[in-house]
Formats: C-alpha cells, sequence, structure tokens
C-alpha cells in the first residue's frame, strides 16, 4: 500500500502534545522541511527528542511548538548559542520550557532502550555528571558483577521525523554516510514519518538490503521532499548551506528578528516548494555536489 | 612570531597524539590537531567522531560540523553513535578532546549555565562531552584562558575532571583516565598526580606567568620545572595551513 503523502497532511497527523524524535542524523539529514510544516500547522505542546539537533530545535522553541526537550545539546553548531533556546530557559519567552538532560551516549541508550522493549538501559558514562542526578537517570549495581551503573529511563516517542536518501511508496528506506541515532529512533517510536530525496521502486530497495535501516512496516507517512533537510546536509544529494545557519544566528538574536525570520523563510514561503523557490535556482544549484563519488555495486548473487 | 596563538594551541593538541592511537576527535582546533599528528608523527592514528563516522585521515576540504559530506566521504566507516560510544564505553578509545564555558582546577568542565551580571546565562548541554570526559583514556582539555572562565569551582559539573580531588573519580566508578593535559590560551597544564590539582607546566612565549595568575581564579599551581611552550616547528606550521589555508579556525 503506498504512503506517499504530502507534507502537510503527514504533519497534519502529528497530535498536539506528542512526543517528536526529530534530527536524529546528528548535523545531517535534519528534516528541516517537516520542521517548518509543524510550524506552520501550529501544533503545540510537543516534546521534541534528539541528541543535537542544531537549530531546528530552537527554530521550533521560538516559534512556540515545544513545551519540553528531551536532549543533550540546543544550540548552532558552527555559530554558537541558540538564542530561542535561552529566550525559553532564561524568560520563559514565547513560552517556560522544561528540558530533560542527557549527554549523546545518554539519549541513544534511551532510545535504544525502548526501541529494544526494554524500560531502560545500563551503562557506566555520566557517573558524575550533575545532569544523572535527574529522575530519568538512577544508580543501580550490577546482579552480575556487583559494579556500579547508571540507568537510563526508556525515550519512546510517539513519531519519529526522519529524512533519507531514498525510500520506496511502502517506506522501505535507504540510507548512508553518518547515522546519528536514526535506527535507534526509527525502532524507538511509535510510528516514523519519511521525508526523502527521492521515491524509487521497489526493486531499488531489494538490490542492497544492507541499506534498507528502516523497515517500512514501521512508517507511516513517506514525503517526496527534495532537498528537505536544507541547511543541513544529505551525503550525495545536498552540501550543508553554511551561510544559512550564520544568517539565522544574526537574525535571531532579538525575539523580532527571529519573527521577521520566521515570516520569510516559513510563513511566507507557504510550502516546501515555495521555501525552494525562495532559495533560488543559483543556490541550490552551489549546494549540489560536485565530483560524484559511488561505490562499486554490491554483489548478491546467489 | 611567524605564527597565531591558535596555531601554537593546534600544534600543542597534535604532539599530545601518540601513534596508533584511537582519537575522539572533536571539531576546530582539535579536528586540525588531529590532521597536523597524522601527517607528522602519528600516520596510523584513527580519529572518531560522535556522529557515527571513523576516519583514518582527516578530509582536506574545510567543514564547519563532523556530519558535513566531505567528513564523510573517503571514510573508514560510517556507523551510529551508539556504535562509537560504544568503542569508548568498552575502553578501546585512547584520547579524547574537549572544551567548556568554564573550567575549575581540578579540570570540571560546565557548559550548562553560567551566570553574567547577576543573570543566569543558559549553554547548549553537555553534547558527547560527558562521555569522553567520563570514558576516554585520557581528556585533553582546550579553553580560551579568561577569569570568568577559571572559578575555583565550577556551577555545574556537565563533564567531570577529578571532581573534589585525589579519589573523586574512583568514588564515581569512572572508568576513564580523566584529564592529562589542559591548553589554554595563556599556557598548557597539567595536574599533579596525588591531589589531582591543575598545575602549570608551561606558559606560551610572551605570556607571564603573573598574567597566567590574573586570568585564574584561583592560586595557581605551578611546575618546578615550568618553561615557555615549544614553538611550533616549520614543518608543524606547514601542517596546520595544509588544512585551514584561509585561517578560518587559526586566525587570532
Amino acid at each position: 500500500m503506498s504512503k506517499i503523502c504530502t507534507l502537510r497532511e503527514a504533519i497534519s497527523s502529528i497530535e498536539d502534545g506528542a512526543a517528536v524524535a526529530m534530527g536524529c542524523g546528528l548535523e545531517s539529514l535534519i528534516p528541516f522541511a517537516a520542521g517548518y510544516e509543524i510550524i506552520r500547522r501550529k501544533k503545540r505542546g510537543l516534546t521534541l527528542v534528539a541528541p543535537i539537533s542544531d537549530i531546528q530545535f530552537d527554530q521550533l522553541i521560538g516559534a512556540g511548538s515545544a513545551r519540553k526537550i528531551v536532549a543533550a545539546w540546543v544550540g548552532n553548531v558552527a555559530a554558537g548559542l541558540g538564542h530561542n533556546f535561552r529566550r525559553a530557559m532564561e524568560e520563559g519567552i514565547p513560552r517556560p520550557l522544561e528540558v530533560e538532560e542527557h549527554s549523546n551516549f545518554t539519549i541513544a541508550l534511551g532510545l535504544k532502550a525502548a526501541g529494544m522493549g526494554l524500560p531502560y538501559l545500563p551503562t557506566r558514562t555520566a557517573l558524575g555528571s550533575d545532569f544523572s542526578e535527574a529522575p530519568h537517570f538512577r544508580a543501580i549495581t550490577c546482579p552480575f558483577t556487583g559494579e556500579r551503573l547508571l540507568a537510563v529511563r526508556a525515550v519512546a516517542p510517539d513519531v519519529a521525523i526522519l529524512h533519507v536518501q531514498r525510500a520506496d511508496s511502502e517506506g522501505n528506506a535507504h540510507l548512508w554516510g553518518n547515522l546519528g541515532v536514526v535506527r535507534e529512533a526509527a525502532y524507538a517510536a511509535k510510528r516514523v514519518i519519511l521525508t526523502c530525496e527521492e521515491v524509487v521502486d521497489h526493486e531499488v530497495i531489494l538490490s542492497d538490503p544492507n541499506r534498507t535501516l528502516i523497515p517500512g512496516f514501521l512508517v507511516s507517512h513517506v514525503v517526496d521532499a527534495p532537498f528537505g533537510s536544507h541547511p543541513s546536509p544529505t551525503q550525495g544529494y545536498a552540501r550543508r548551506d553554511d551561510d544559512f545557519y550564520f544568517d539565522y544566528h544574526r537574525q535571531s538574536r532579538s525575539l523580532e528578528g527571529f519573527q521577521e525570520w520566521l515570516q520569510k523563510w516559513v510563513f511566507g514561503a507557504g510550502d516546501h516548494e515555495g521555501y525552494l523557490d525562495l532559495l533560488g535556482k543559483e543556490r541550490r544549484e552551489k549546494l549540489k555536489p560536485g565530483r560524484e563519488l559511488c561505490s562499486p555495486a554490491v554483489n548478491f548473487s546467489v | 612570531m611567524d605564527y597565531t596563538l591558535k596555531e601554537l594551541m593546534v600544534v600543542a593538541a597534535a604532539r599530545e597524539i601518540c601513534d596508533g592511537e584511537v582519537v575522539f576527535v572533536g571539531m576546530r582546533l582539535p579536528l586540525l590537531g588531529f590532521a597536523v599528528a597524522k601527517e607528522l608523527h602519528a600516520p596510523r592514528a584513527v580519529g572518531i567522531f560522535e556522529n557515527g563516522v571513523i576516519r583514518d585521515w582527516p578530509a582536506l576540504a574545510p567543514i564547519f560540523t563532523m556530519s558535513d559530506p566531505p567528513n564523510v566521504s573517503r571514510s573508514l566507516s560510517c556507523c551510529g553513535l551508539v556504535d562509537v560510544m560504544s568503542l569508548l564505553q568498552s575502553g578501546r578509545v585512547d584520547l579524547g578532546f574537549i572544551g567548556g564555558a568554564e573550567i575549575d582546577r581540578f579540570g570540571n568542565l560546565n557548559t550548562h549555565w553560567v551566570e553574567e551580571n547577576g543573570r543566569r546565562v543558559r549553554l547548549p548541554g553537555s553534547g558527547g562531552a560527558a562521555d569522553i570526559a567520563g570514558l576516554a583514556g585520557r581528556c585533553i582539555i582546550i579553553m580560551n584562558h579568561e577569569r570568568r572562565r577559571f572559578p575555583p569551582k565550577v556551577r555545574f559539573i556537565t563533564s567531570p575532571g577529578y571532581g573534589e580531588g585525589r579519589g573523586w573519580r574512583e568514588g564515581k566508578h569512572l572508568k576513564g583516565g580523566g584529564p592529562r593535559r589542559v591548553i589554554t590560551s595563556l599556557g598548557i597544564f597539567s595536574f599533579d598526580s596525588e591531589s589531582r590539582e591543575m598545575i602549570l607546566s608551561s606558559f606560551h612565549p610572551g605570556v607571564s606567568i603573573e598574567q597566567i595568575q590574573r586570568e585564574t581564579g584561583w592560586r595557581l599551581k605551578v611546575a618546578a620545572e615550568v618553561s615557555e611552550t615549544r614553538s611550533p616547528l616549520a614543518e608543524e606550521l606547514a601542517a596546520v595551513r595544509k588544512y585551514d589555508p584561509k585561517g578560518v579556525w587559526t586566525n587570532n
């Protein structure tokens, strides 16, 4: 059954107050197009889940979509602090924000636990870090060795929004490059919304099964959204648009500046196609990869 | 001086990497340090990035994040965060680089919140720094040396150093060896093997010990054999400039 739909339809399926994992590839494969649509659909009270989602969480916080963040780091990776995150945490603007503090490893383990159907996973990390005193961590003793370990409570999002290189119409997805916590998020969430650079035939998926990191039965919606990770990179399809991050950093410094940014790039653009028009052909061409670097086909002969 | 302060810091970072070591790299100055080490004295070192990238050679093209396509393309392995953190947790990572907004005399780092003019400023948080601080065989910390960044005790421990001193890490059951060196914009510090307190081991050319004391929020301990930081050699500078030709990271 085809799950292909518009971005608007996919995002409309998310309920207010849902826990949403997005930006799970770390600095690449961030589903920015989906984030902008969440803002346009005026979703409220969301819990956002990911280790580091570059400026995506800052945008959603500033737009008033988020009530809670489950993350290891919120800011602007190349430029520094996240101005909307600061305003929310320091002044409650546009609304107060709760943070469930993690390290990169602990949030990955929380997702992994949920994906394995477990209530927690043990680890040796974060012992001695002040944030590990929060209630989603618990000191435990290993029943075999008697060692002191830290239990990380499972993190189970209602939905994971993942950007991938290619998927078929049923949501079987090929992705490559650094994987961050993409697989853990897909397994942990109740369902997955995919945005992809290309919709391909089922045969393409079957040709390279090791690359199918998300099986389609976990997926509820598939959206054909080329450049849907802009300004973050998608290996083989789009480079990182560094200037976009620096411009955002400058403009979001003041609340008014952020509102103008939002008006132009999110509301003014209207939808993903409008956003791509706003970027312009020249800028999009510059962000396309240069020299082609392909591997030889993998041999699955029988 | 025919080099910048940042170039000196990059070279100091490179000198911490031994041949054949597995290194959790990070961005900016440590990334350049890894490149310099690979070019000169540590050709068999392996670099690991927390997004899941493992490289046997640094990318030549300039990058702003570890997930930029040049850092992914032609890497040795692309896996996930749990995979590379598992290598860290199981003791297979010799060395990790980290930094922070604040550091105290026992090498604890804070990247959660600070106060400016009595007002709380929220910072981004741990990322992978707490994991590296707790689990790497040894850590090298890179810091801008300013008094406000060097309080006697950090307000919040994001990434643990030696906590409150001797025996603290063992009491917390931390497996990693803890901070070995702090490379600042003024000098280089080691840690006392007994008290675990930071000790000044060298001051950068043109910097006085008094100046370092002024920029440090506690009474500085100075090694008996304190000396001037060794200046970068010509070949070290050439390697830095090969990977940062425009000085994006190393111009003062």
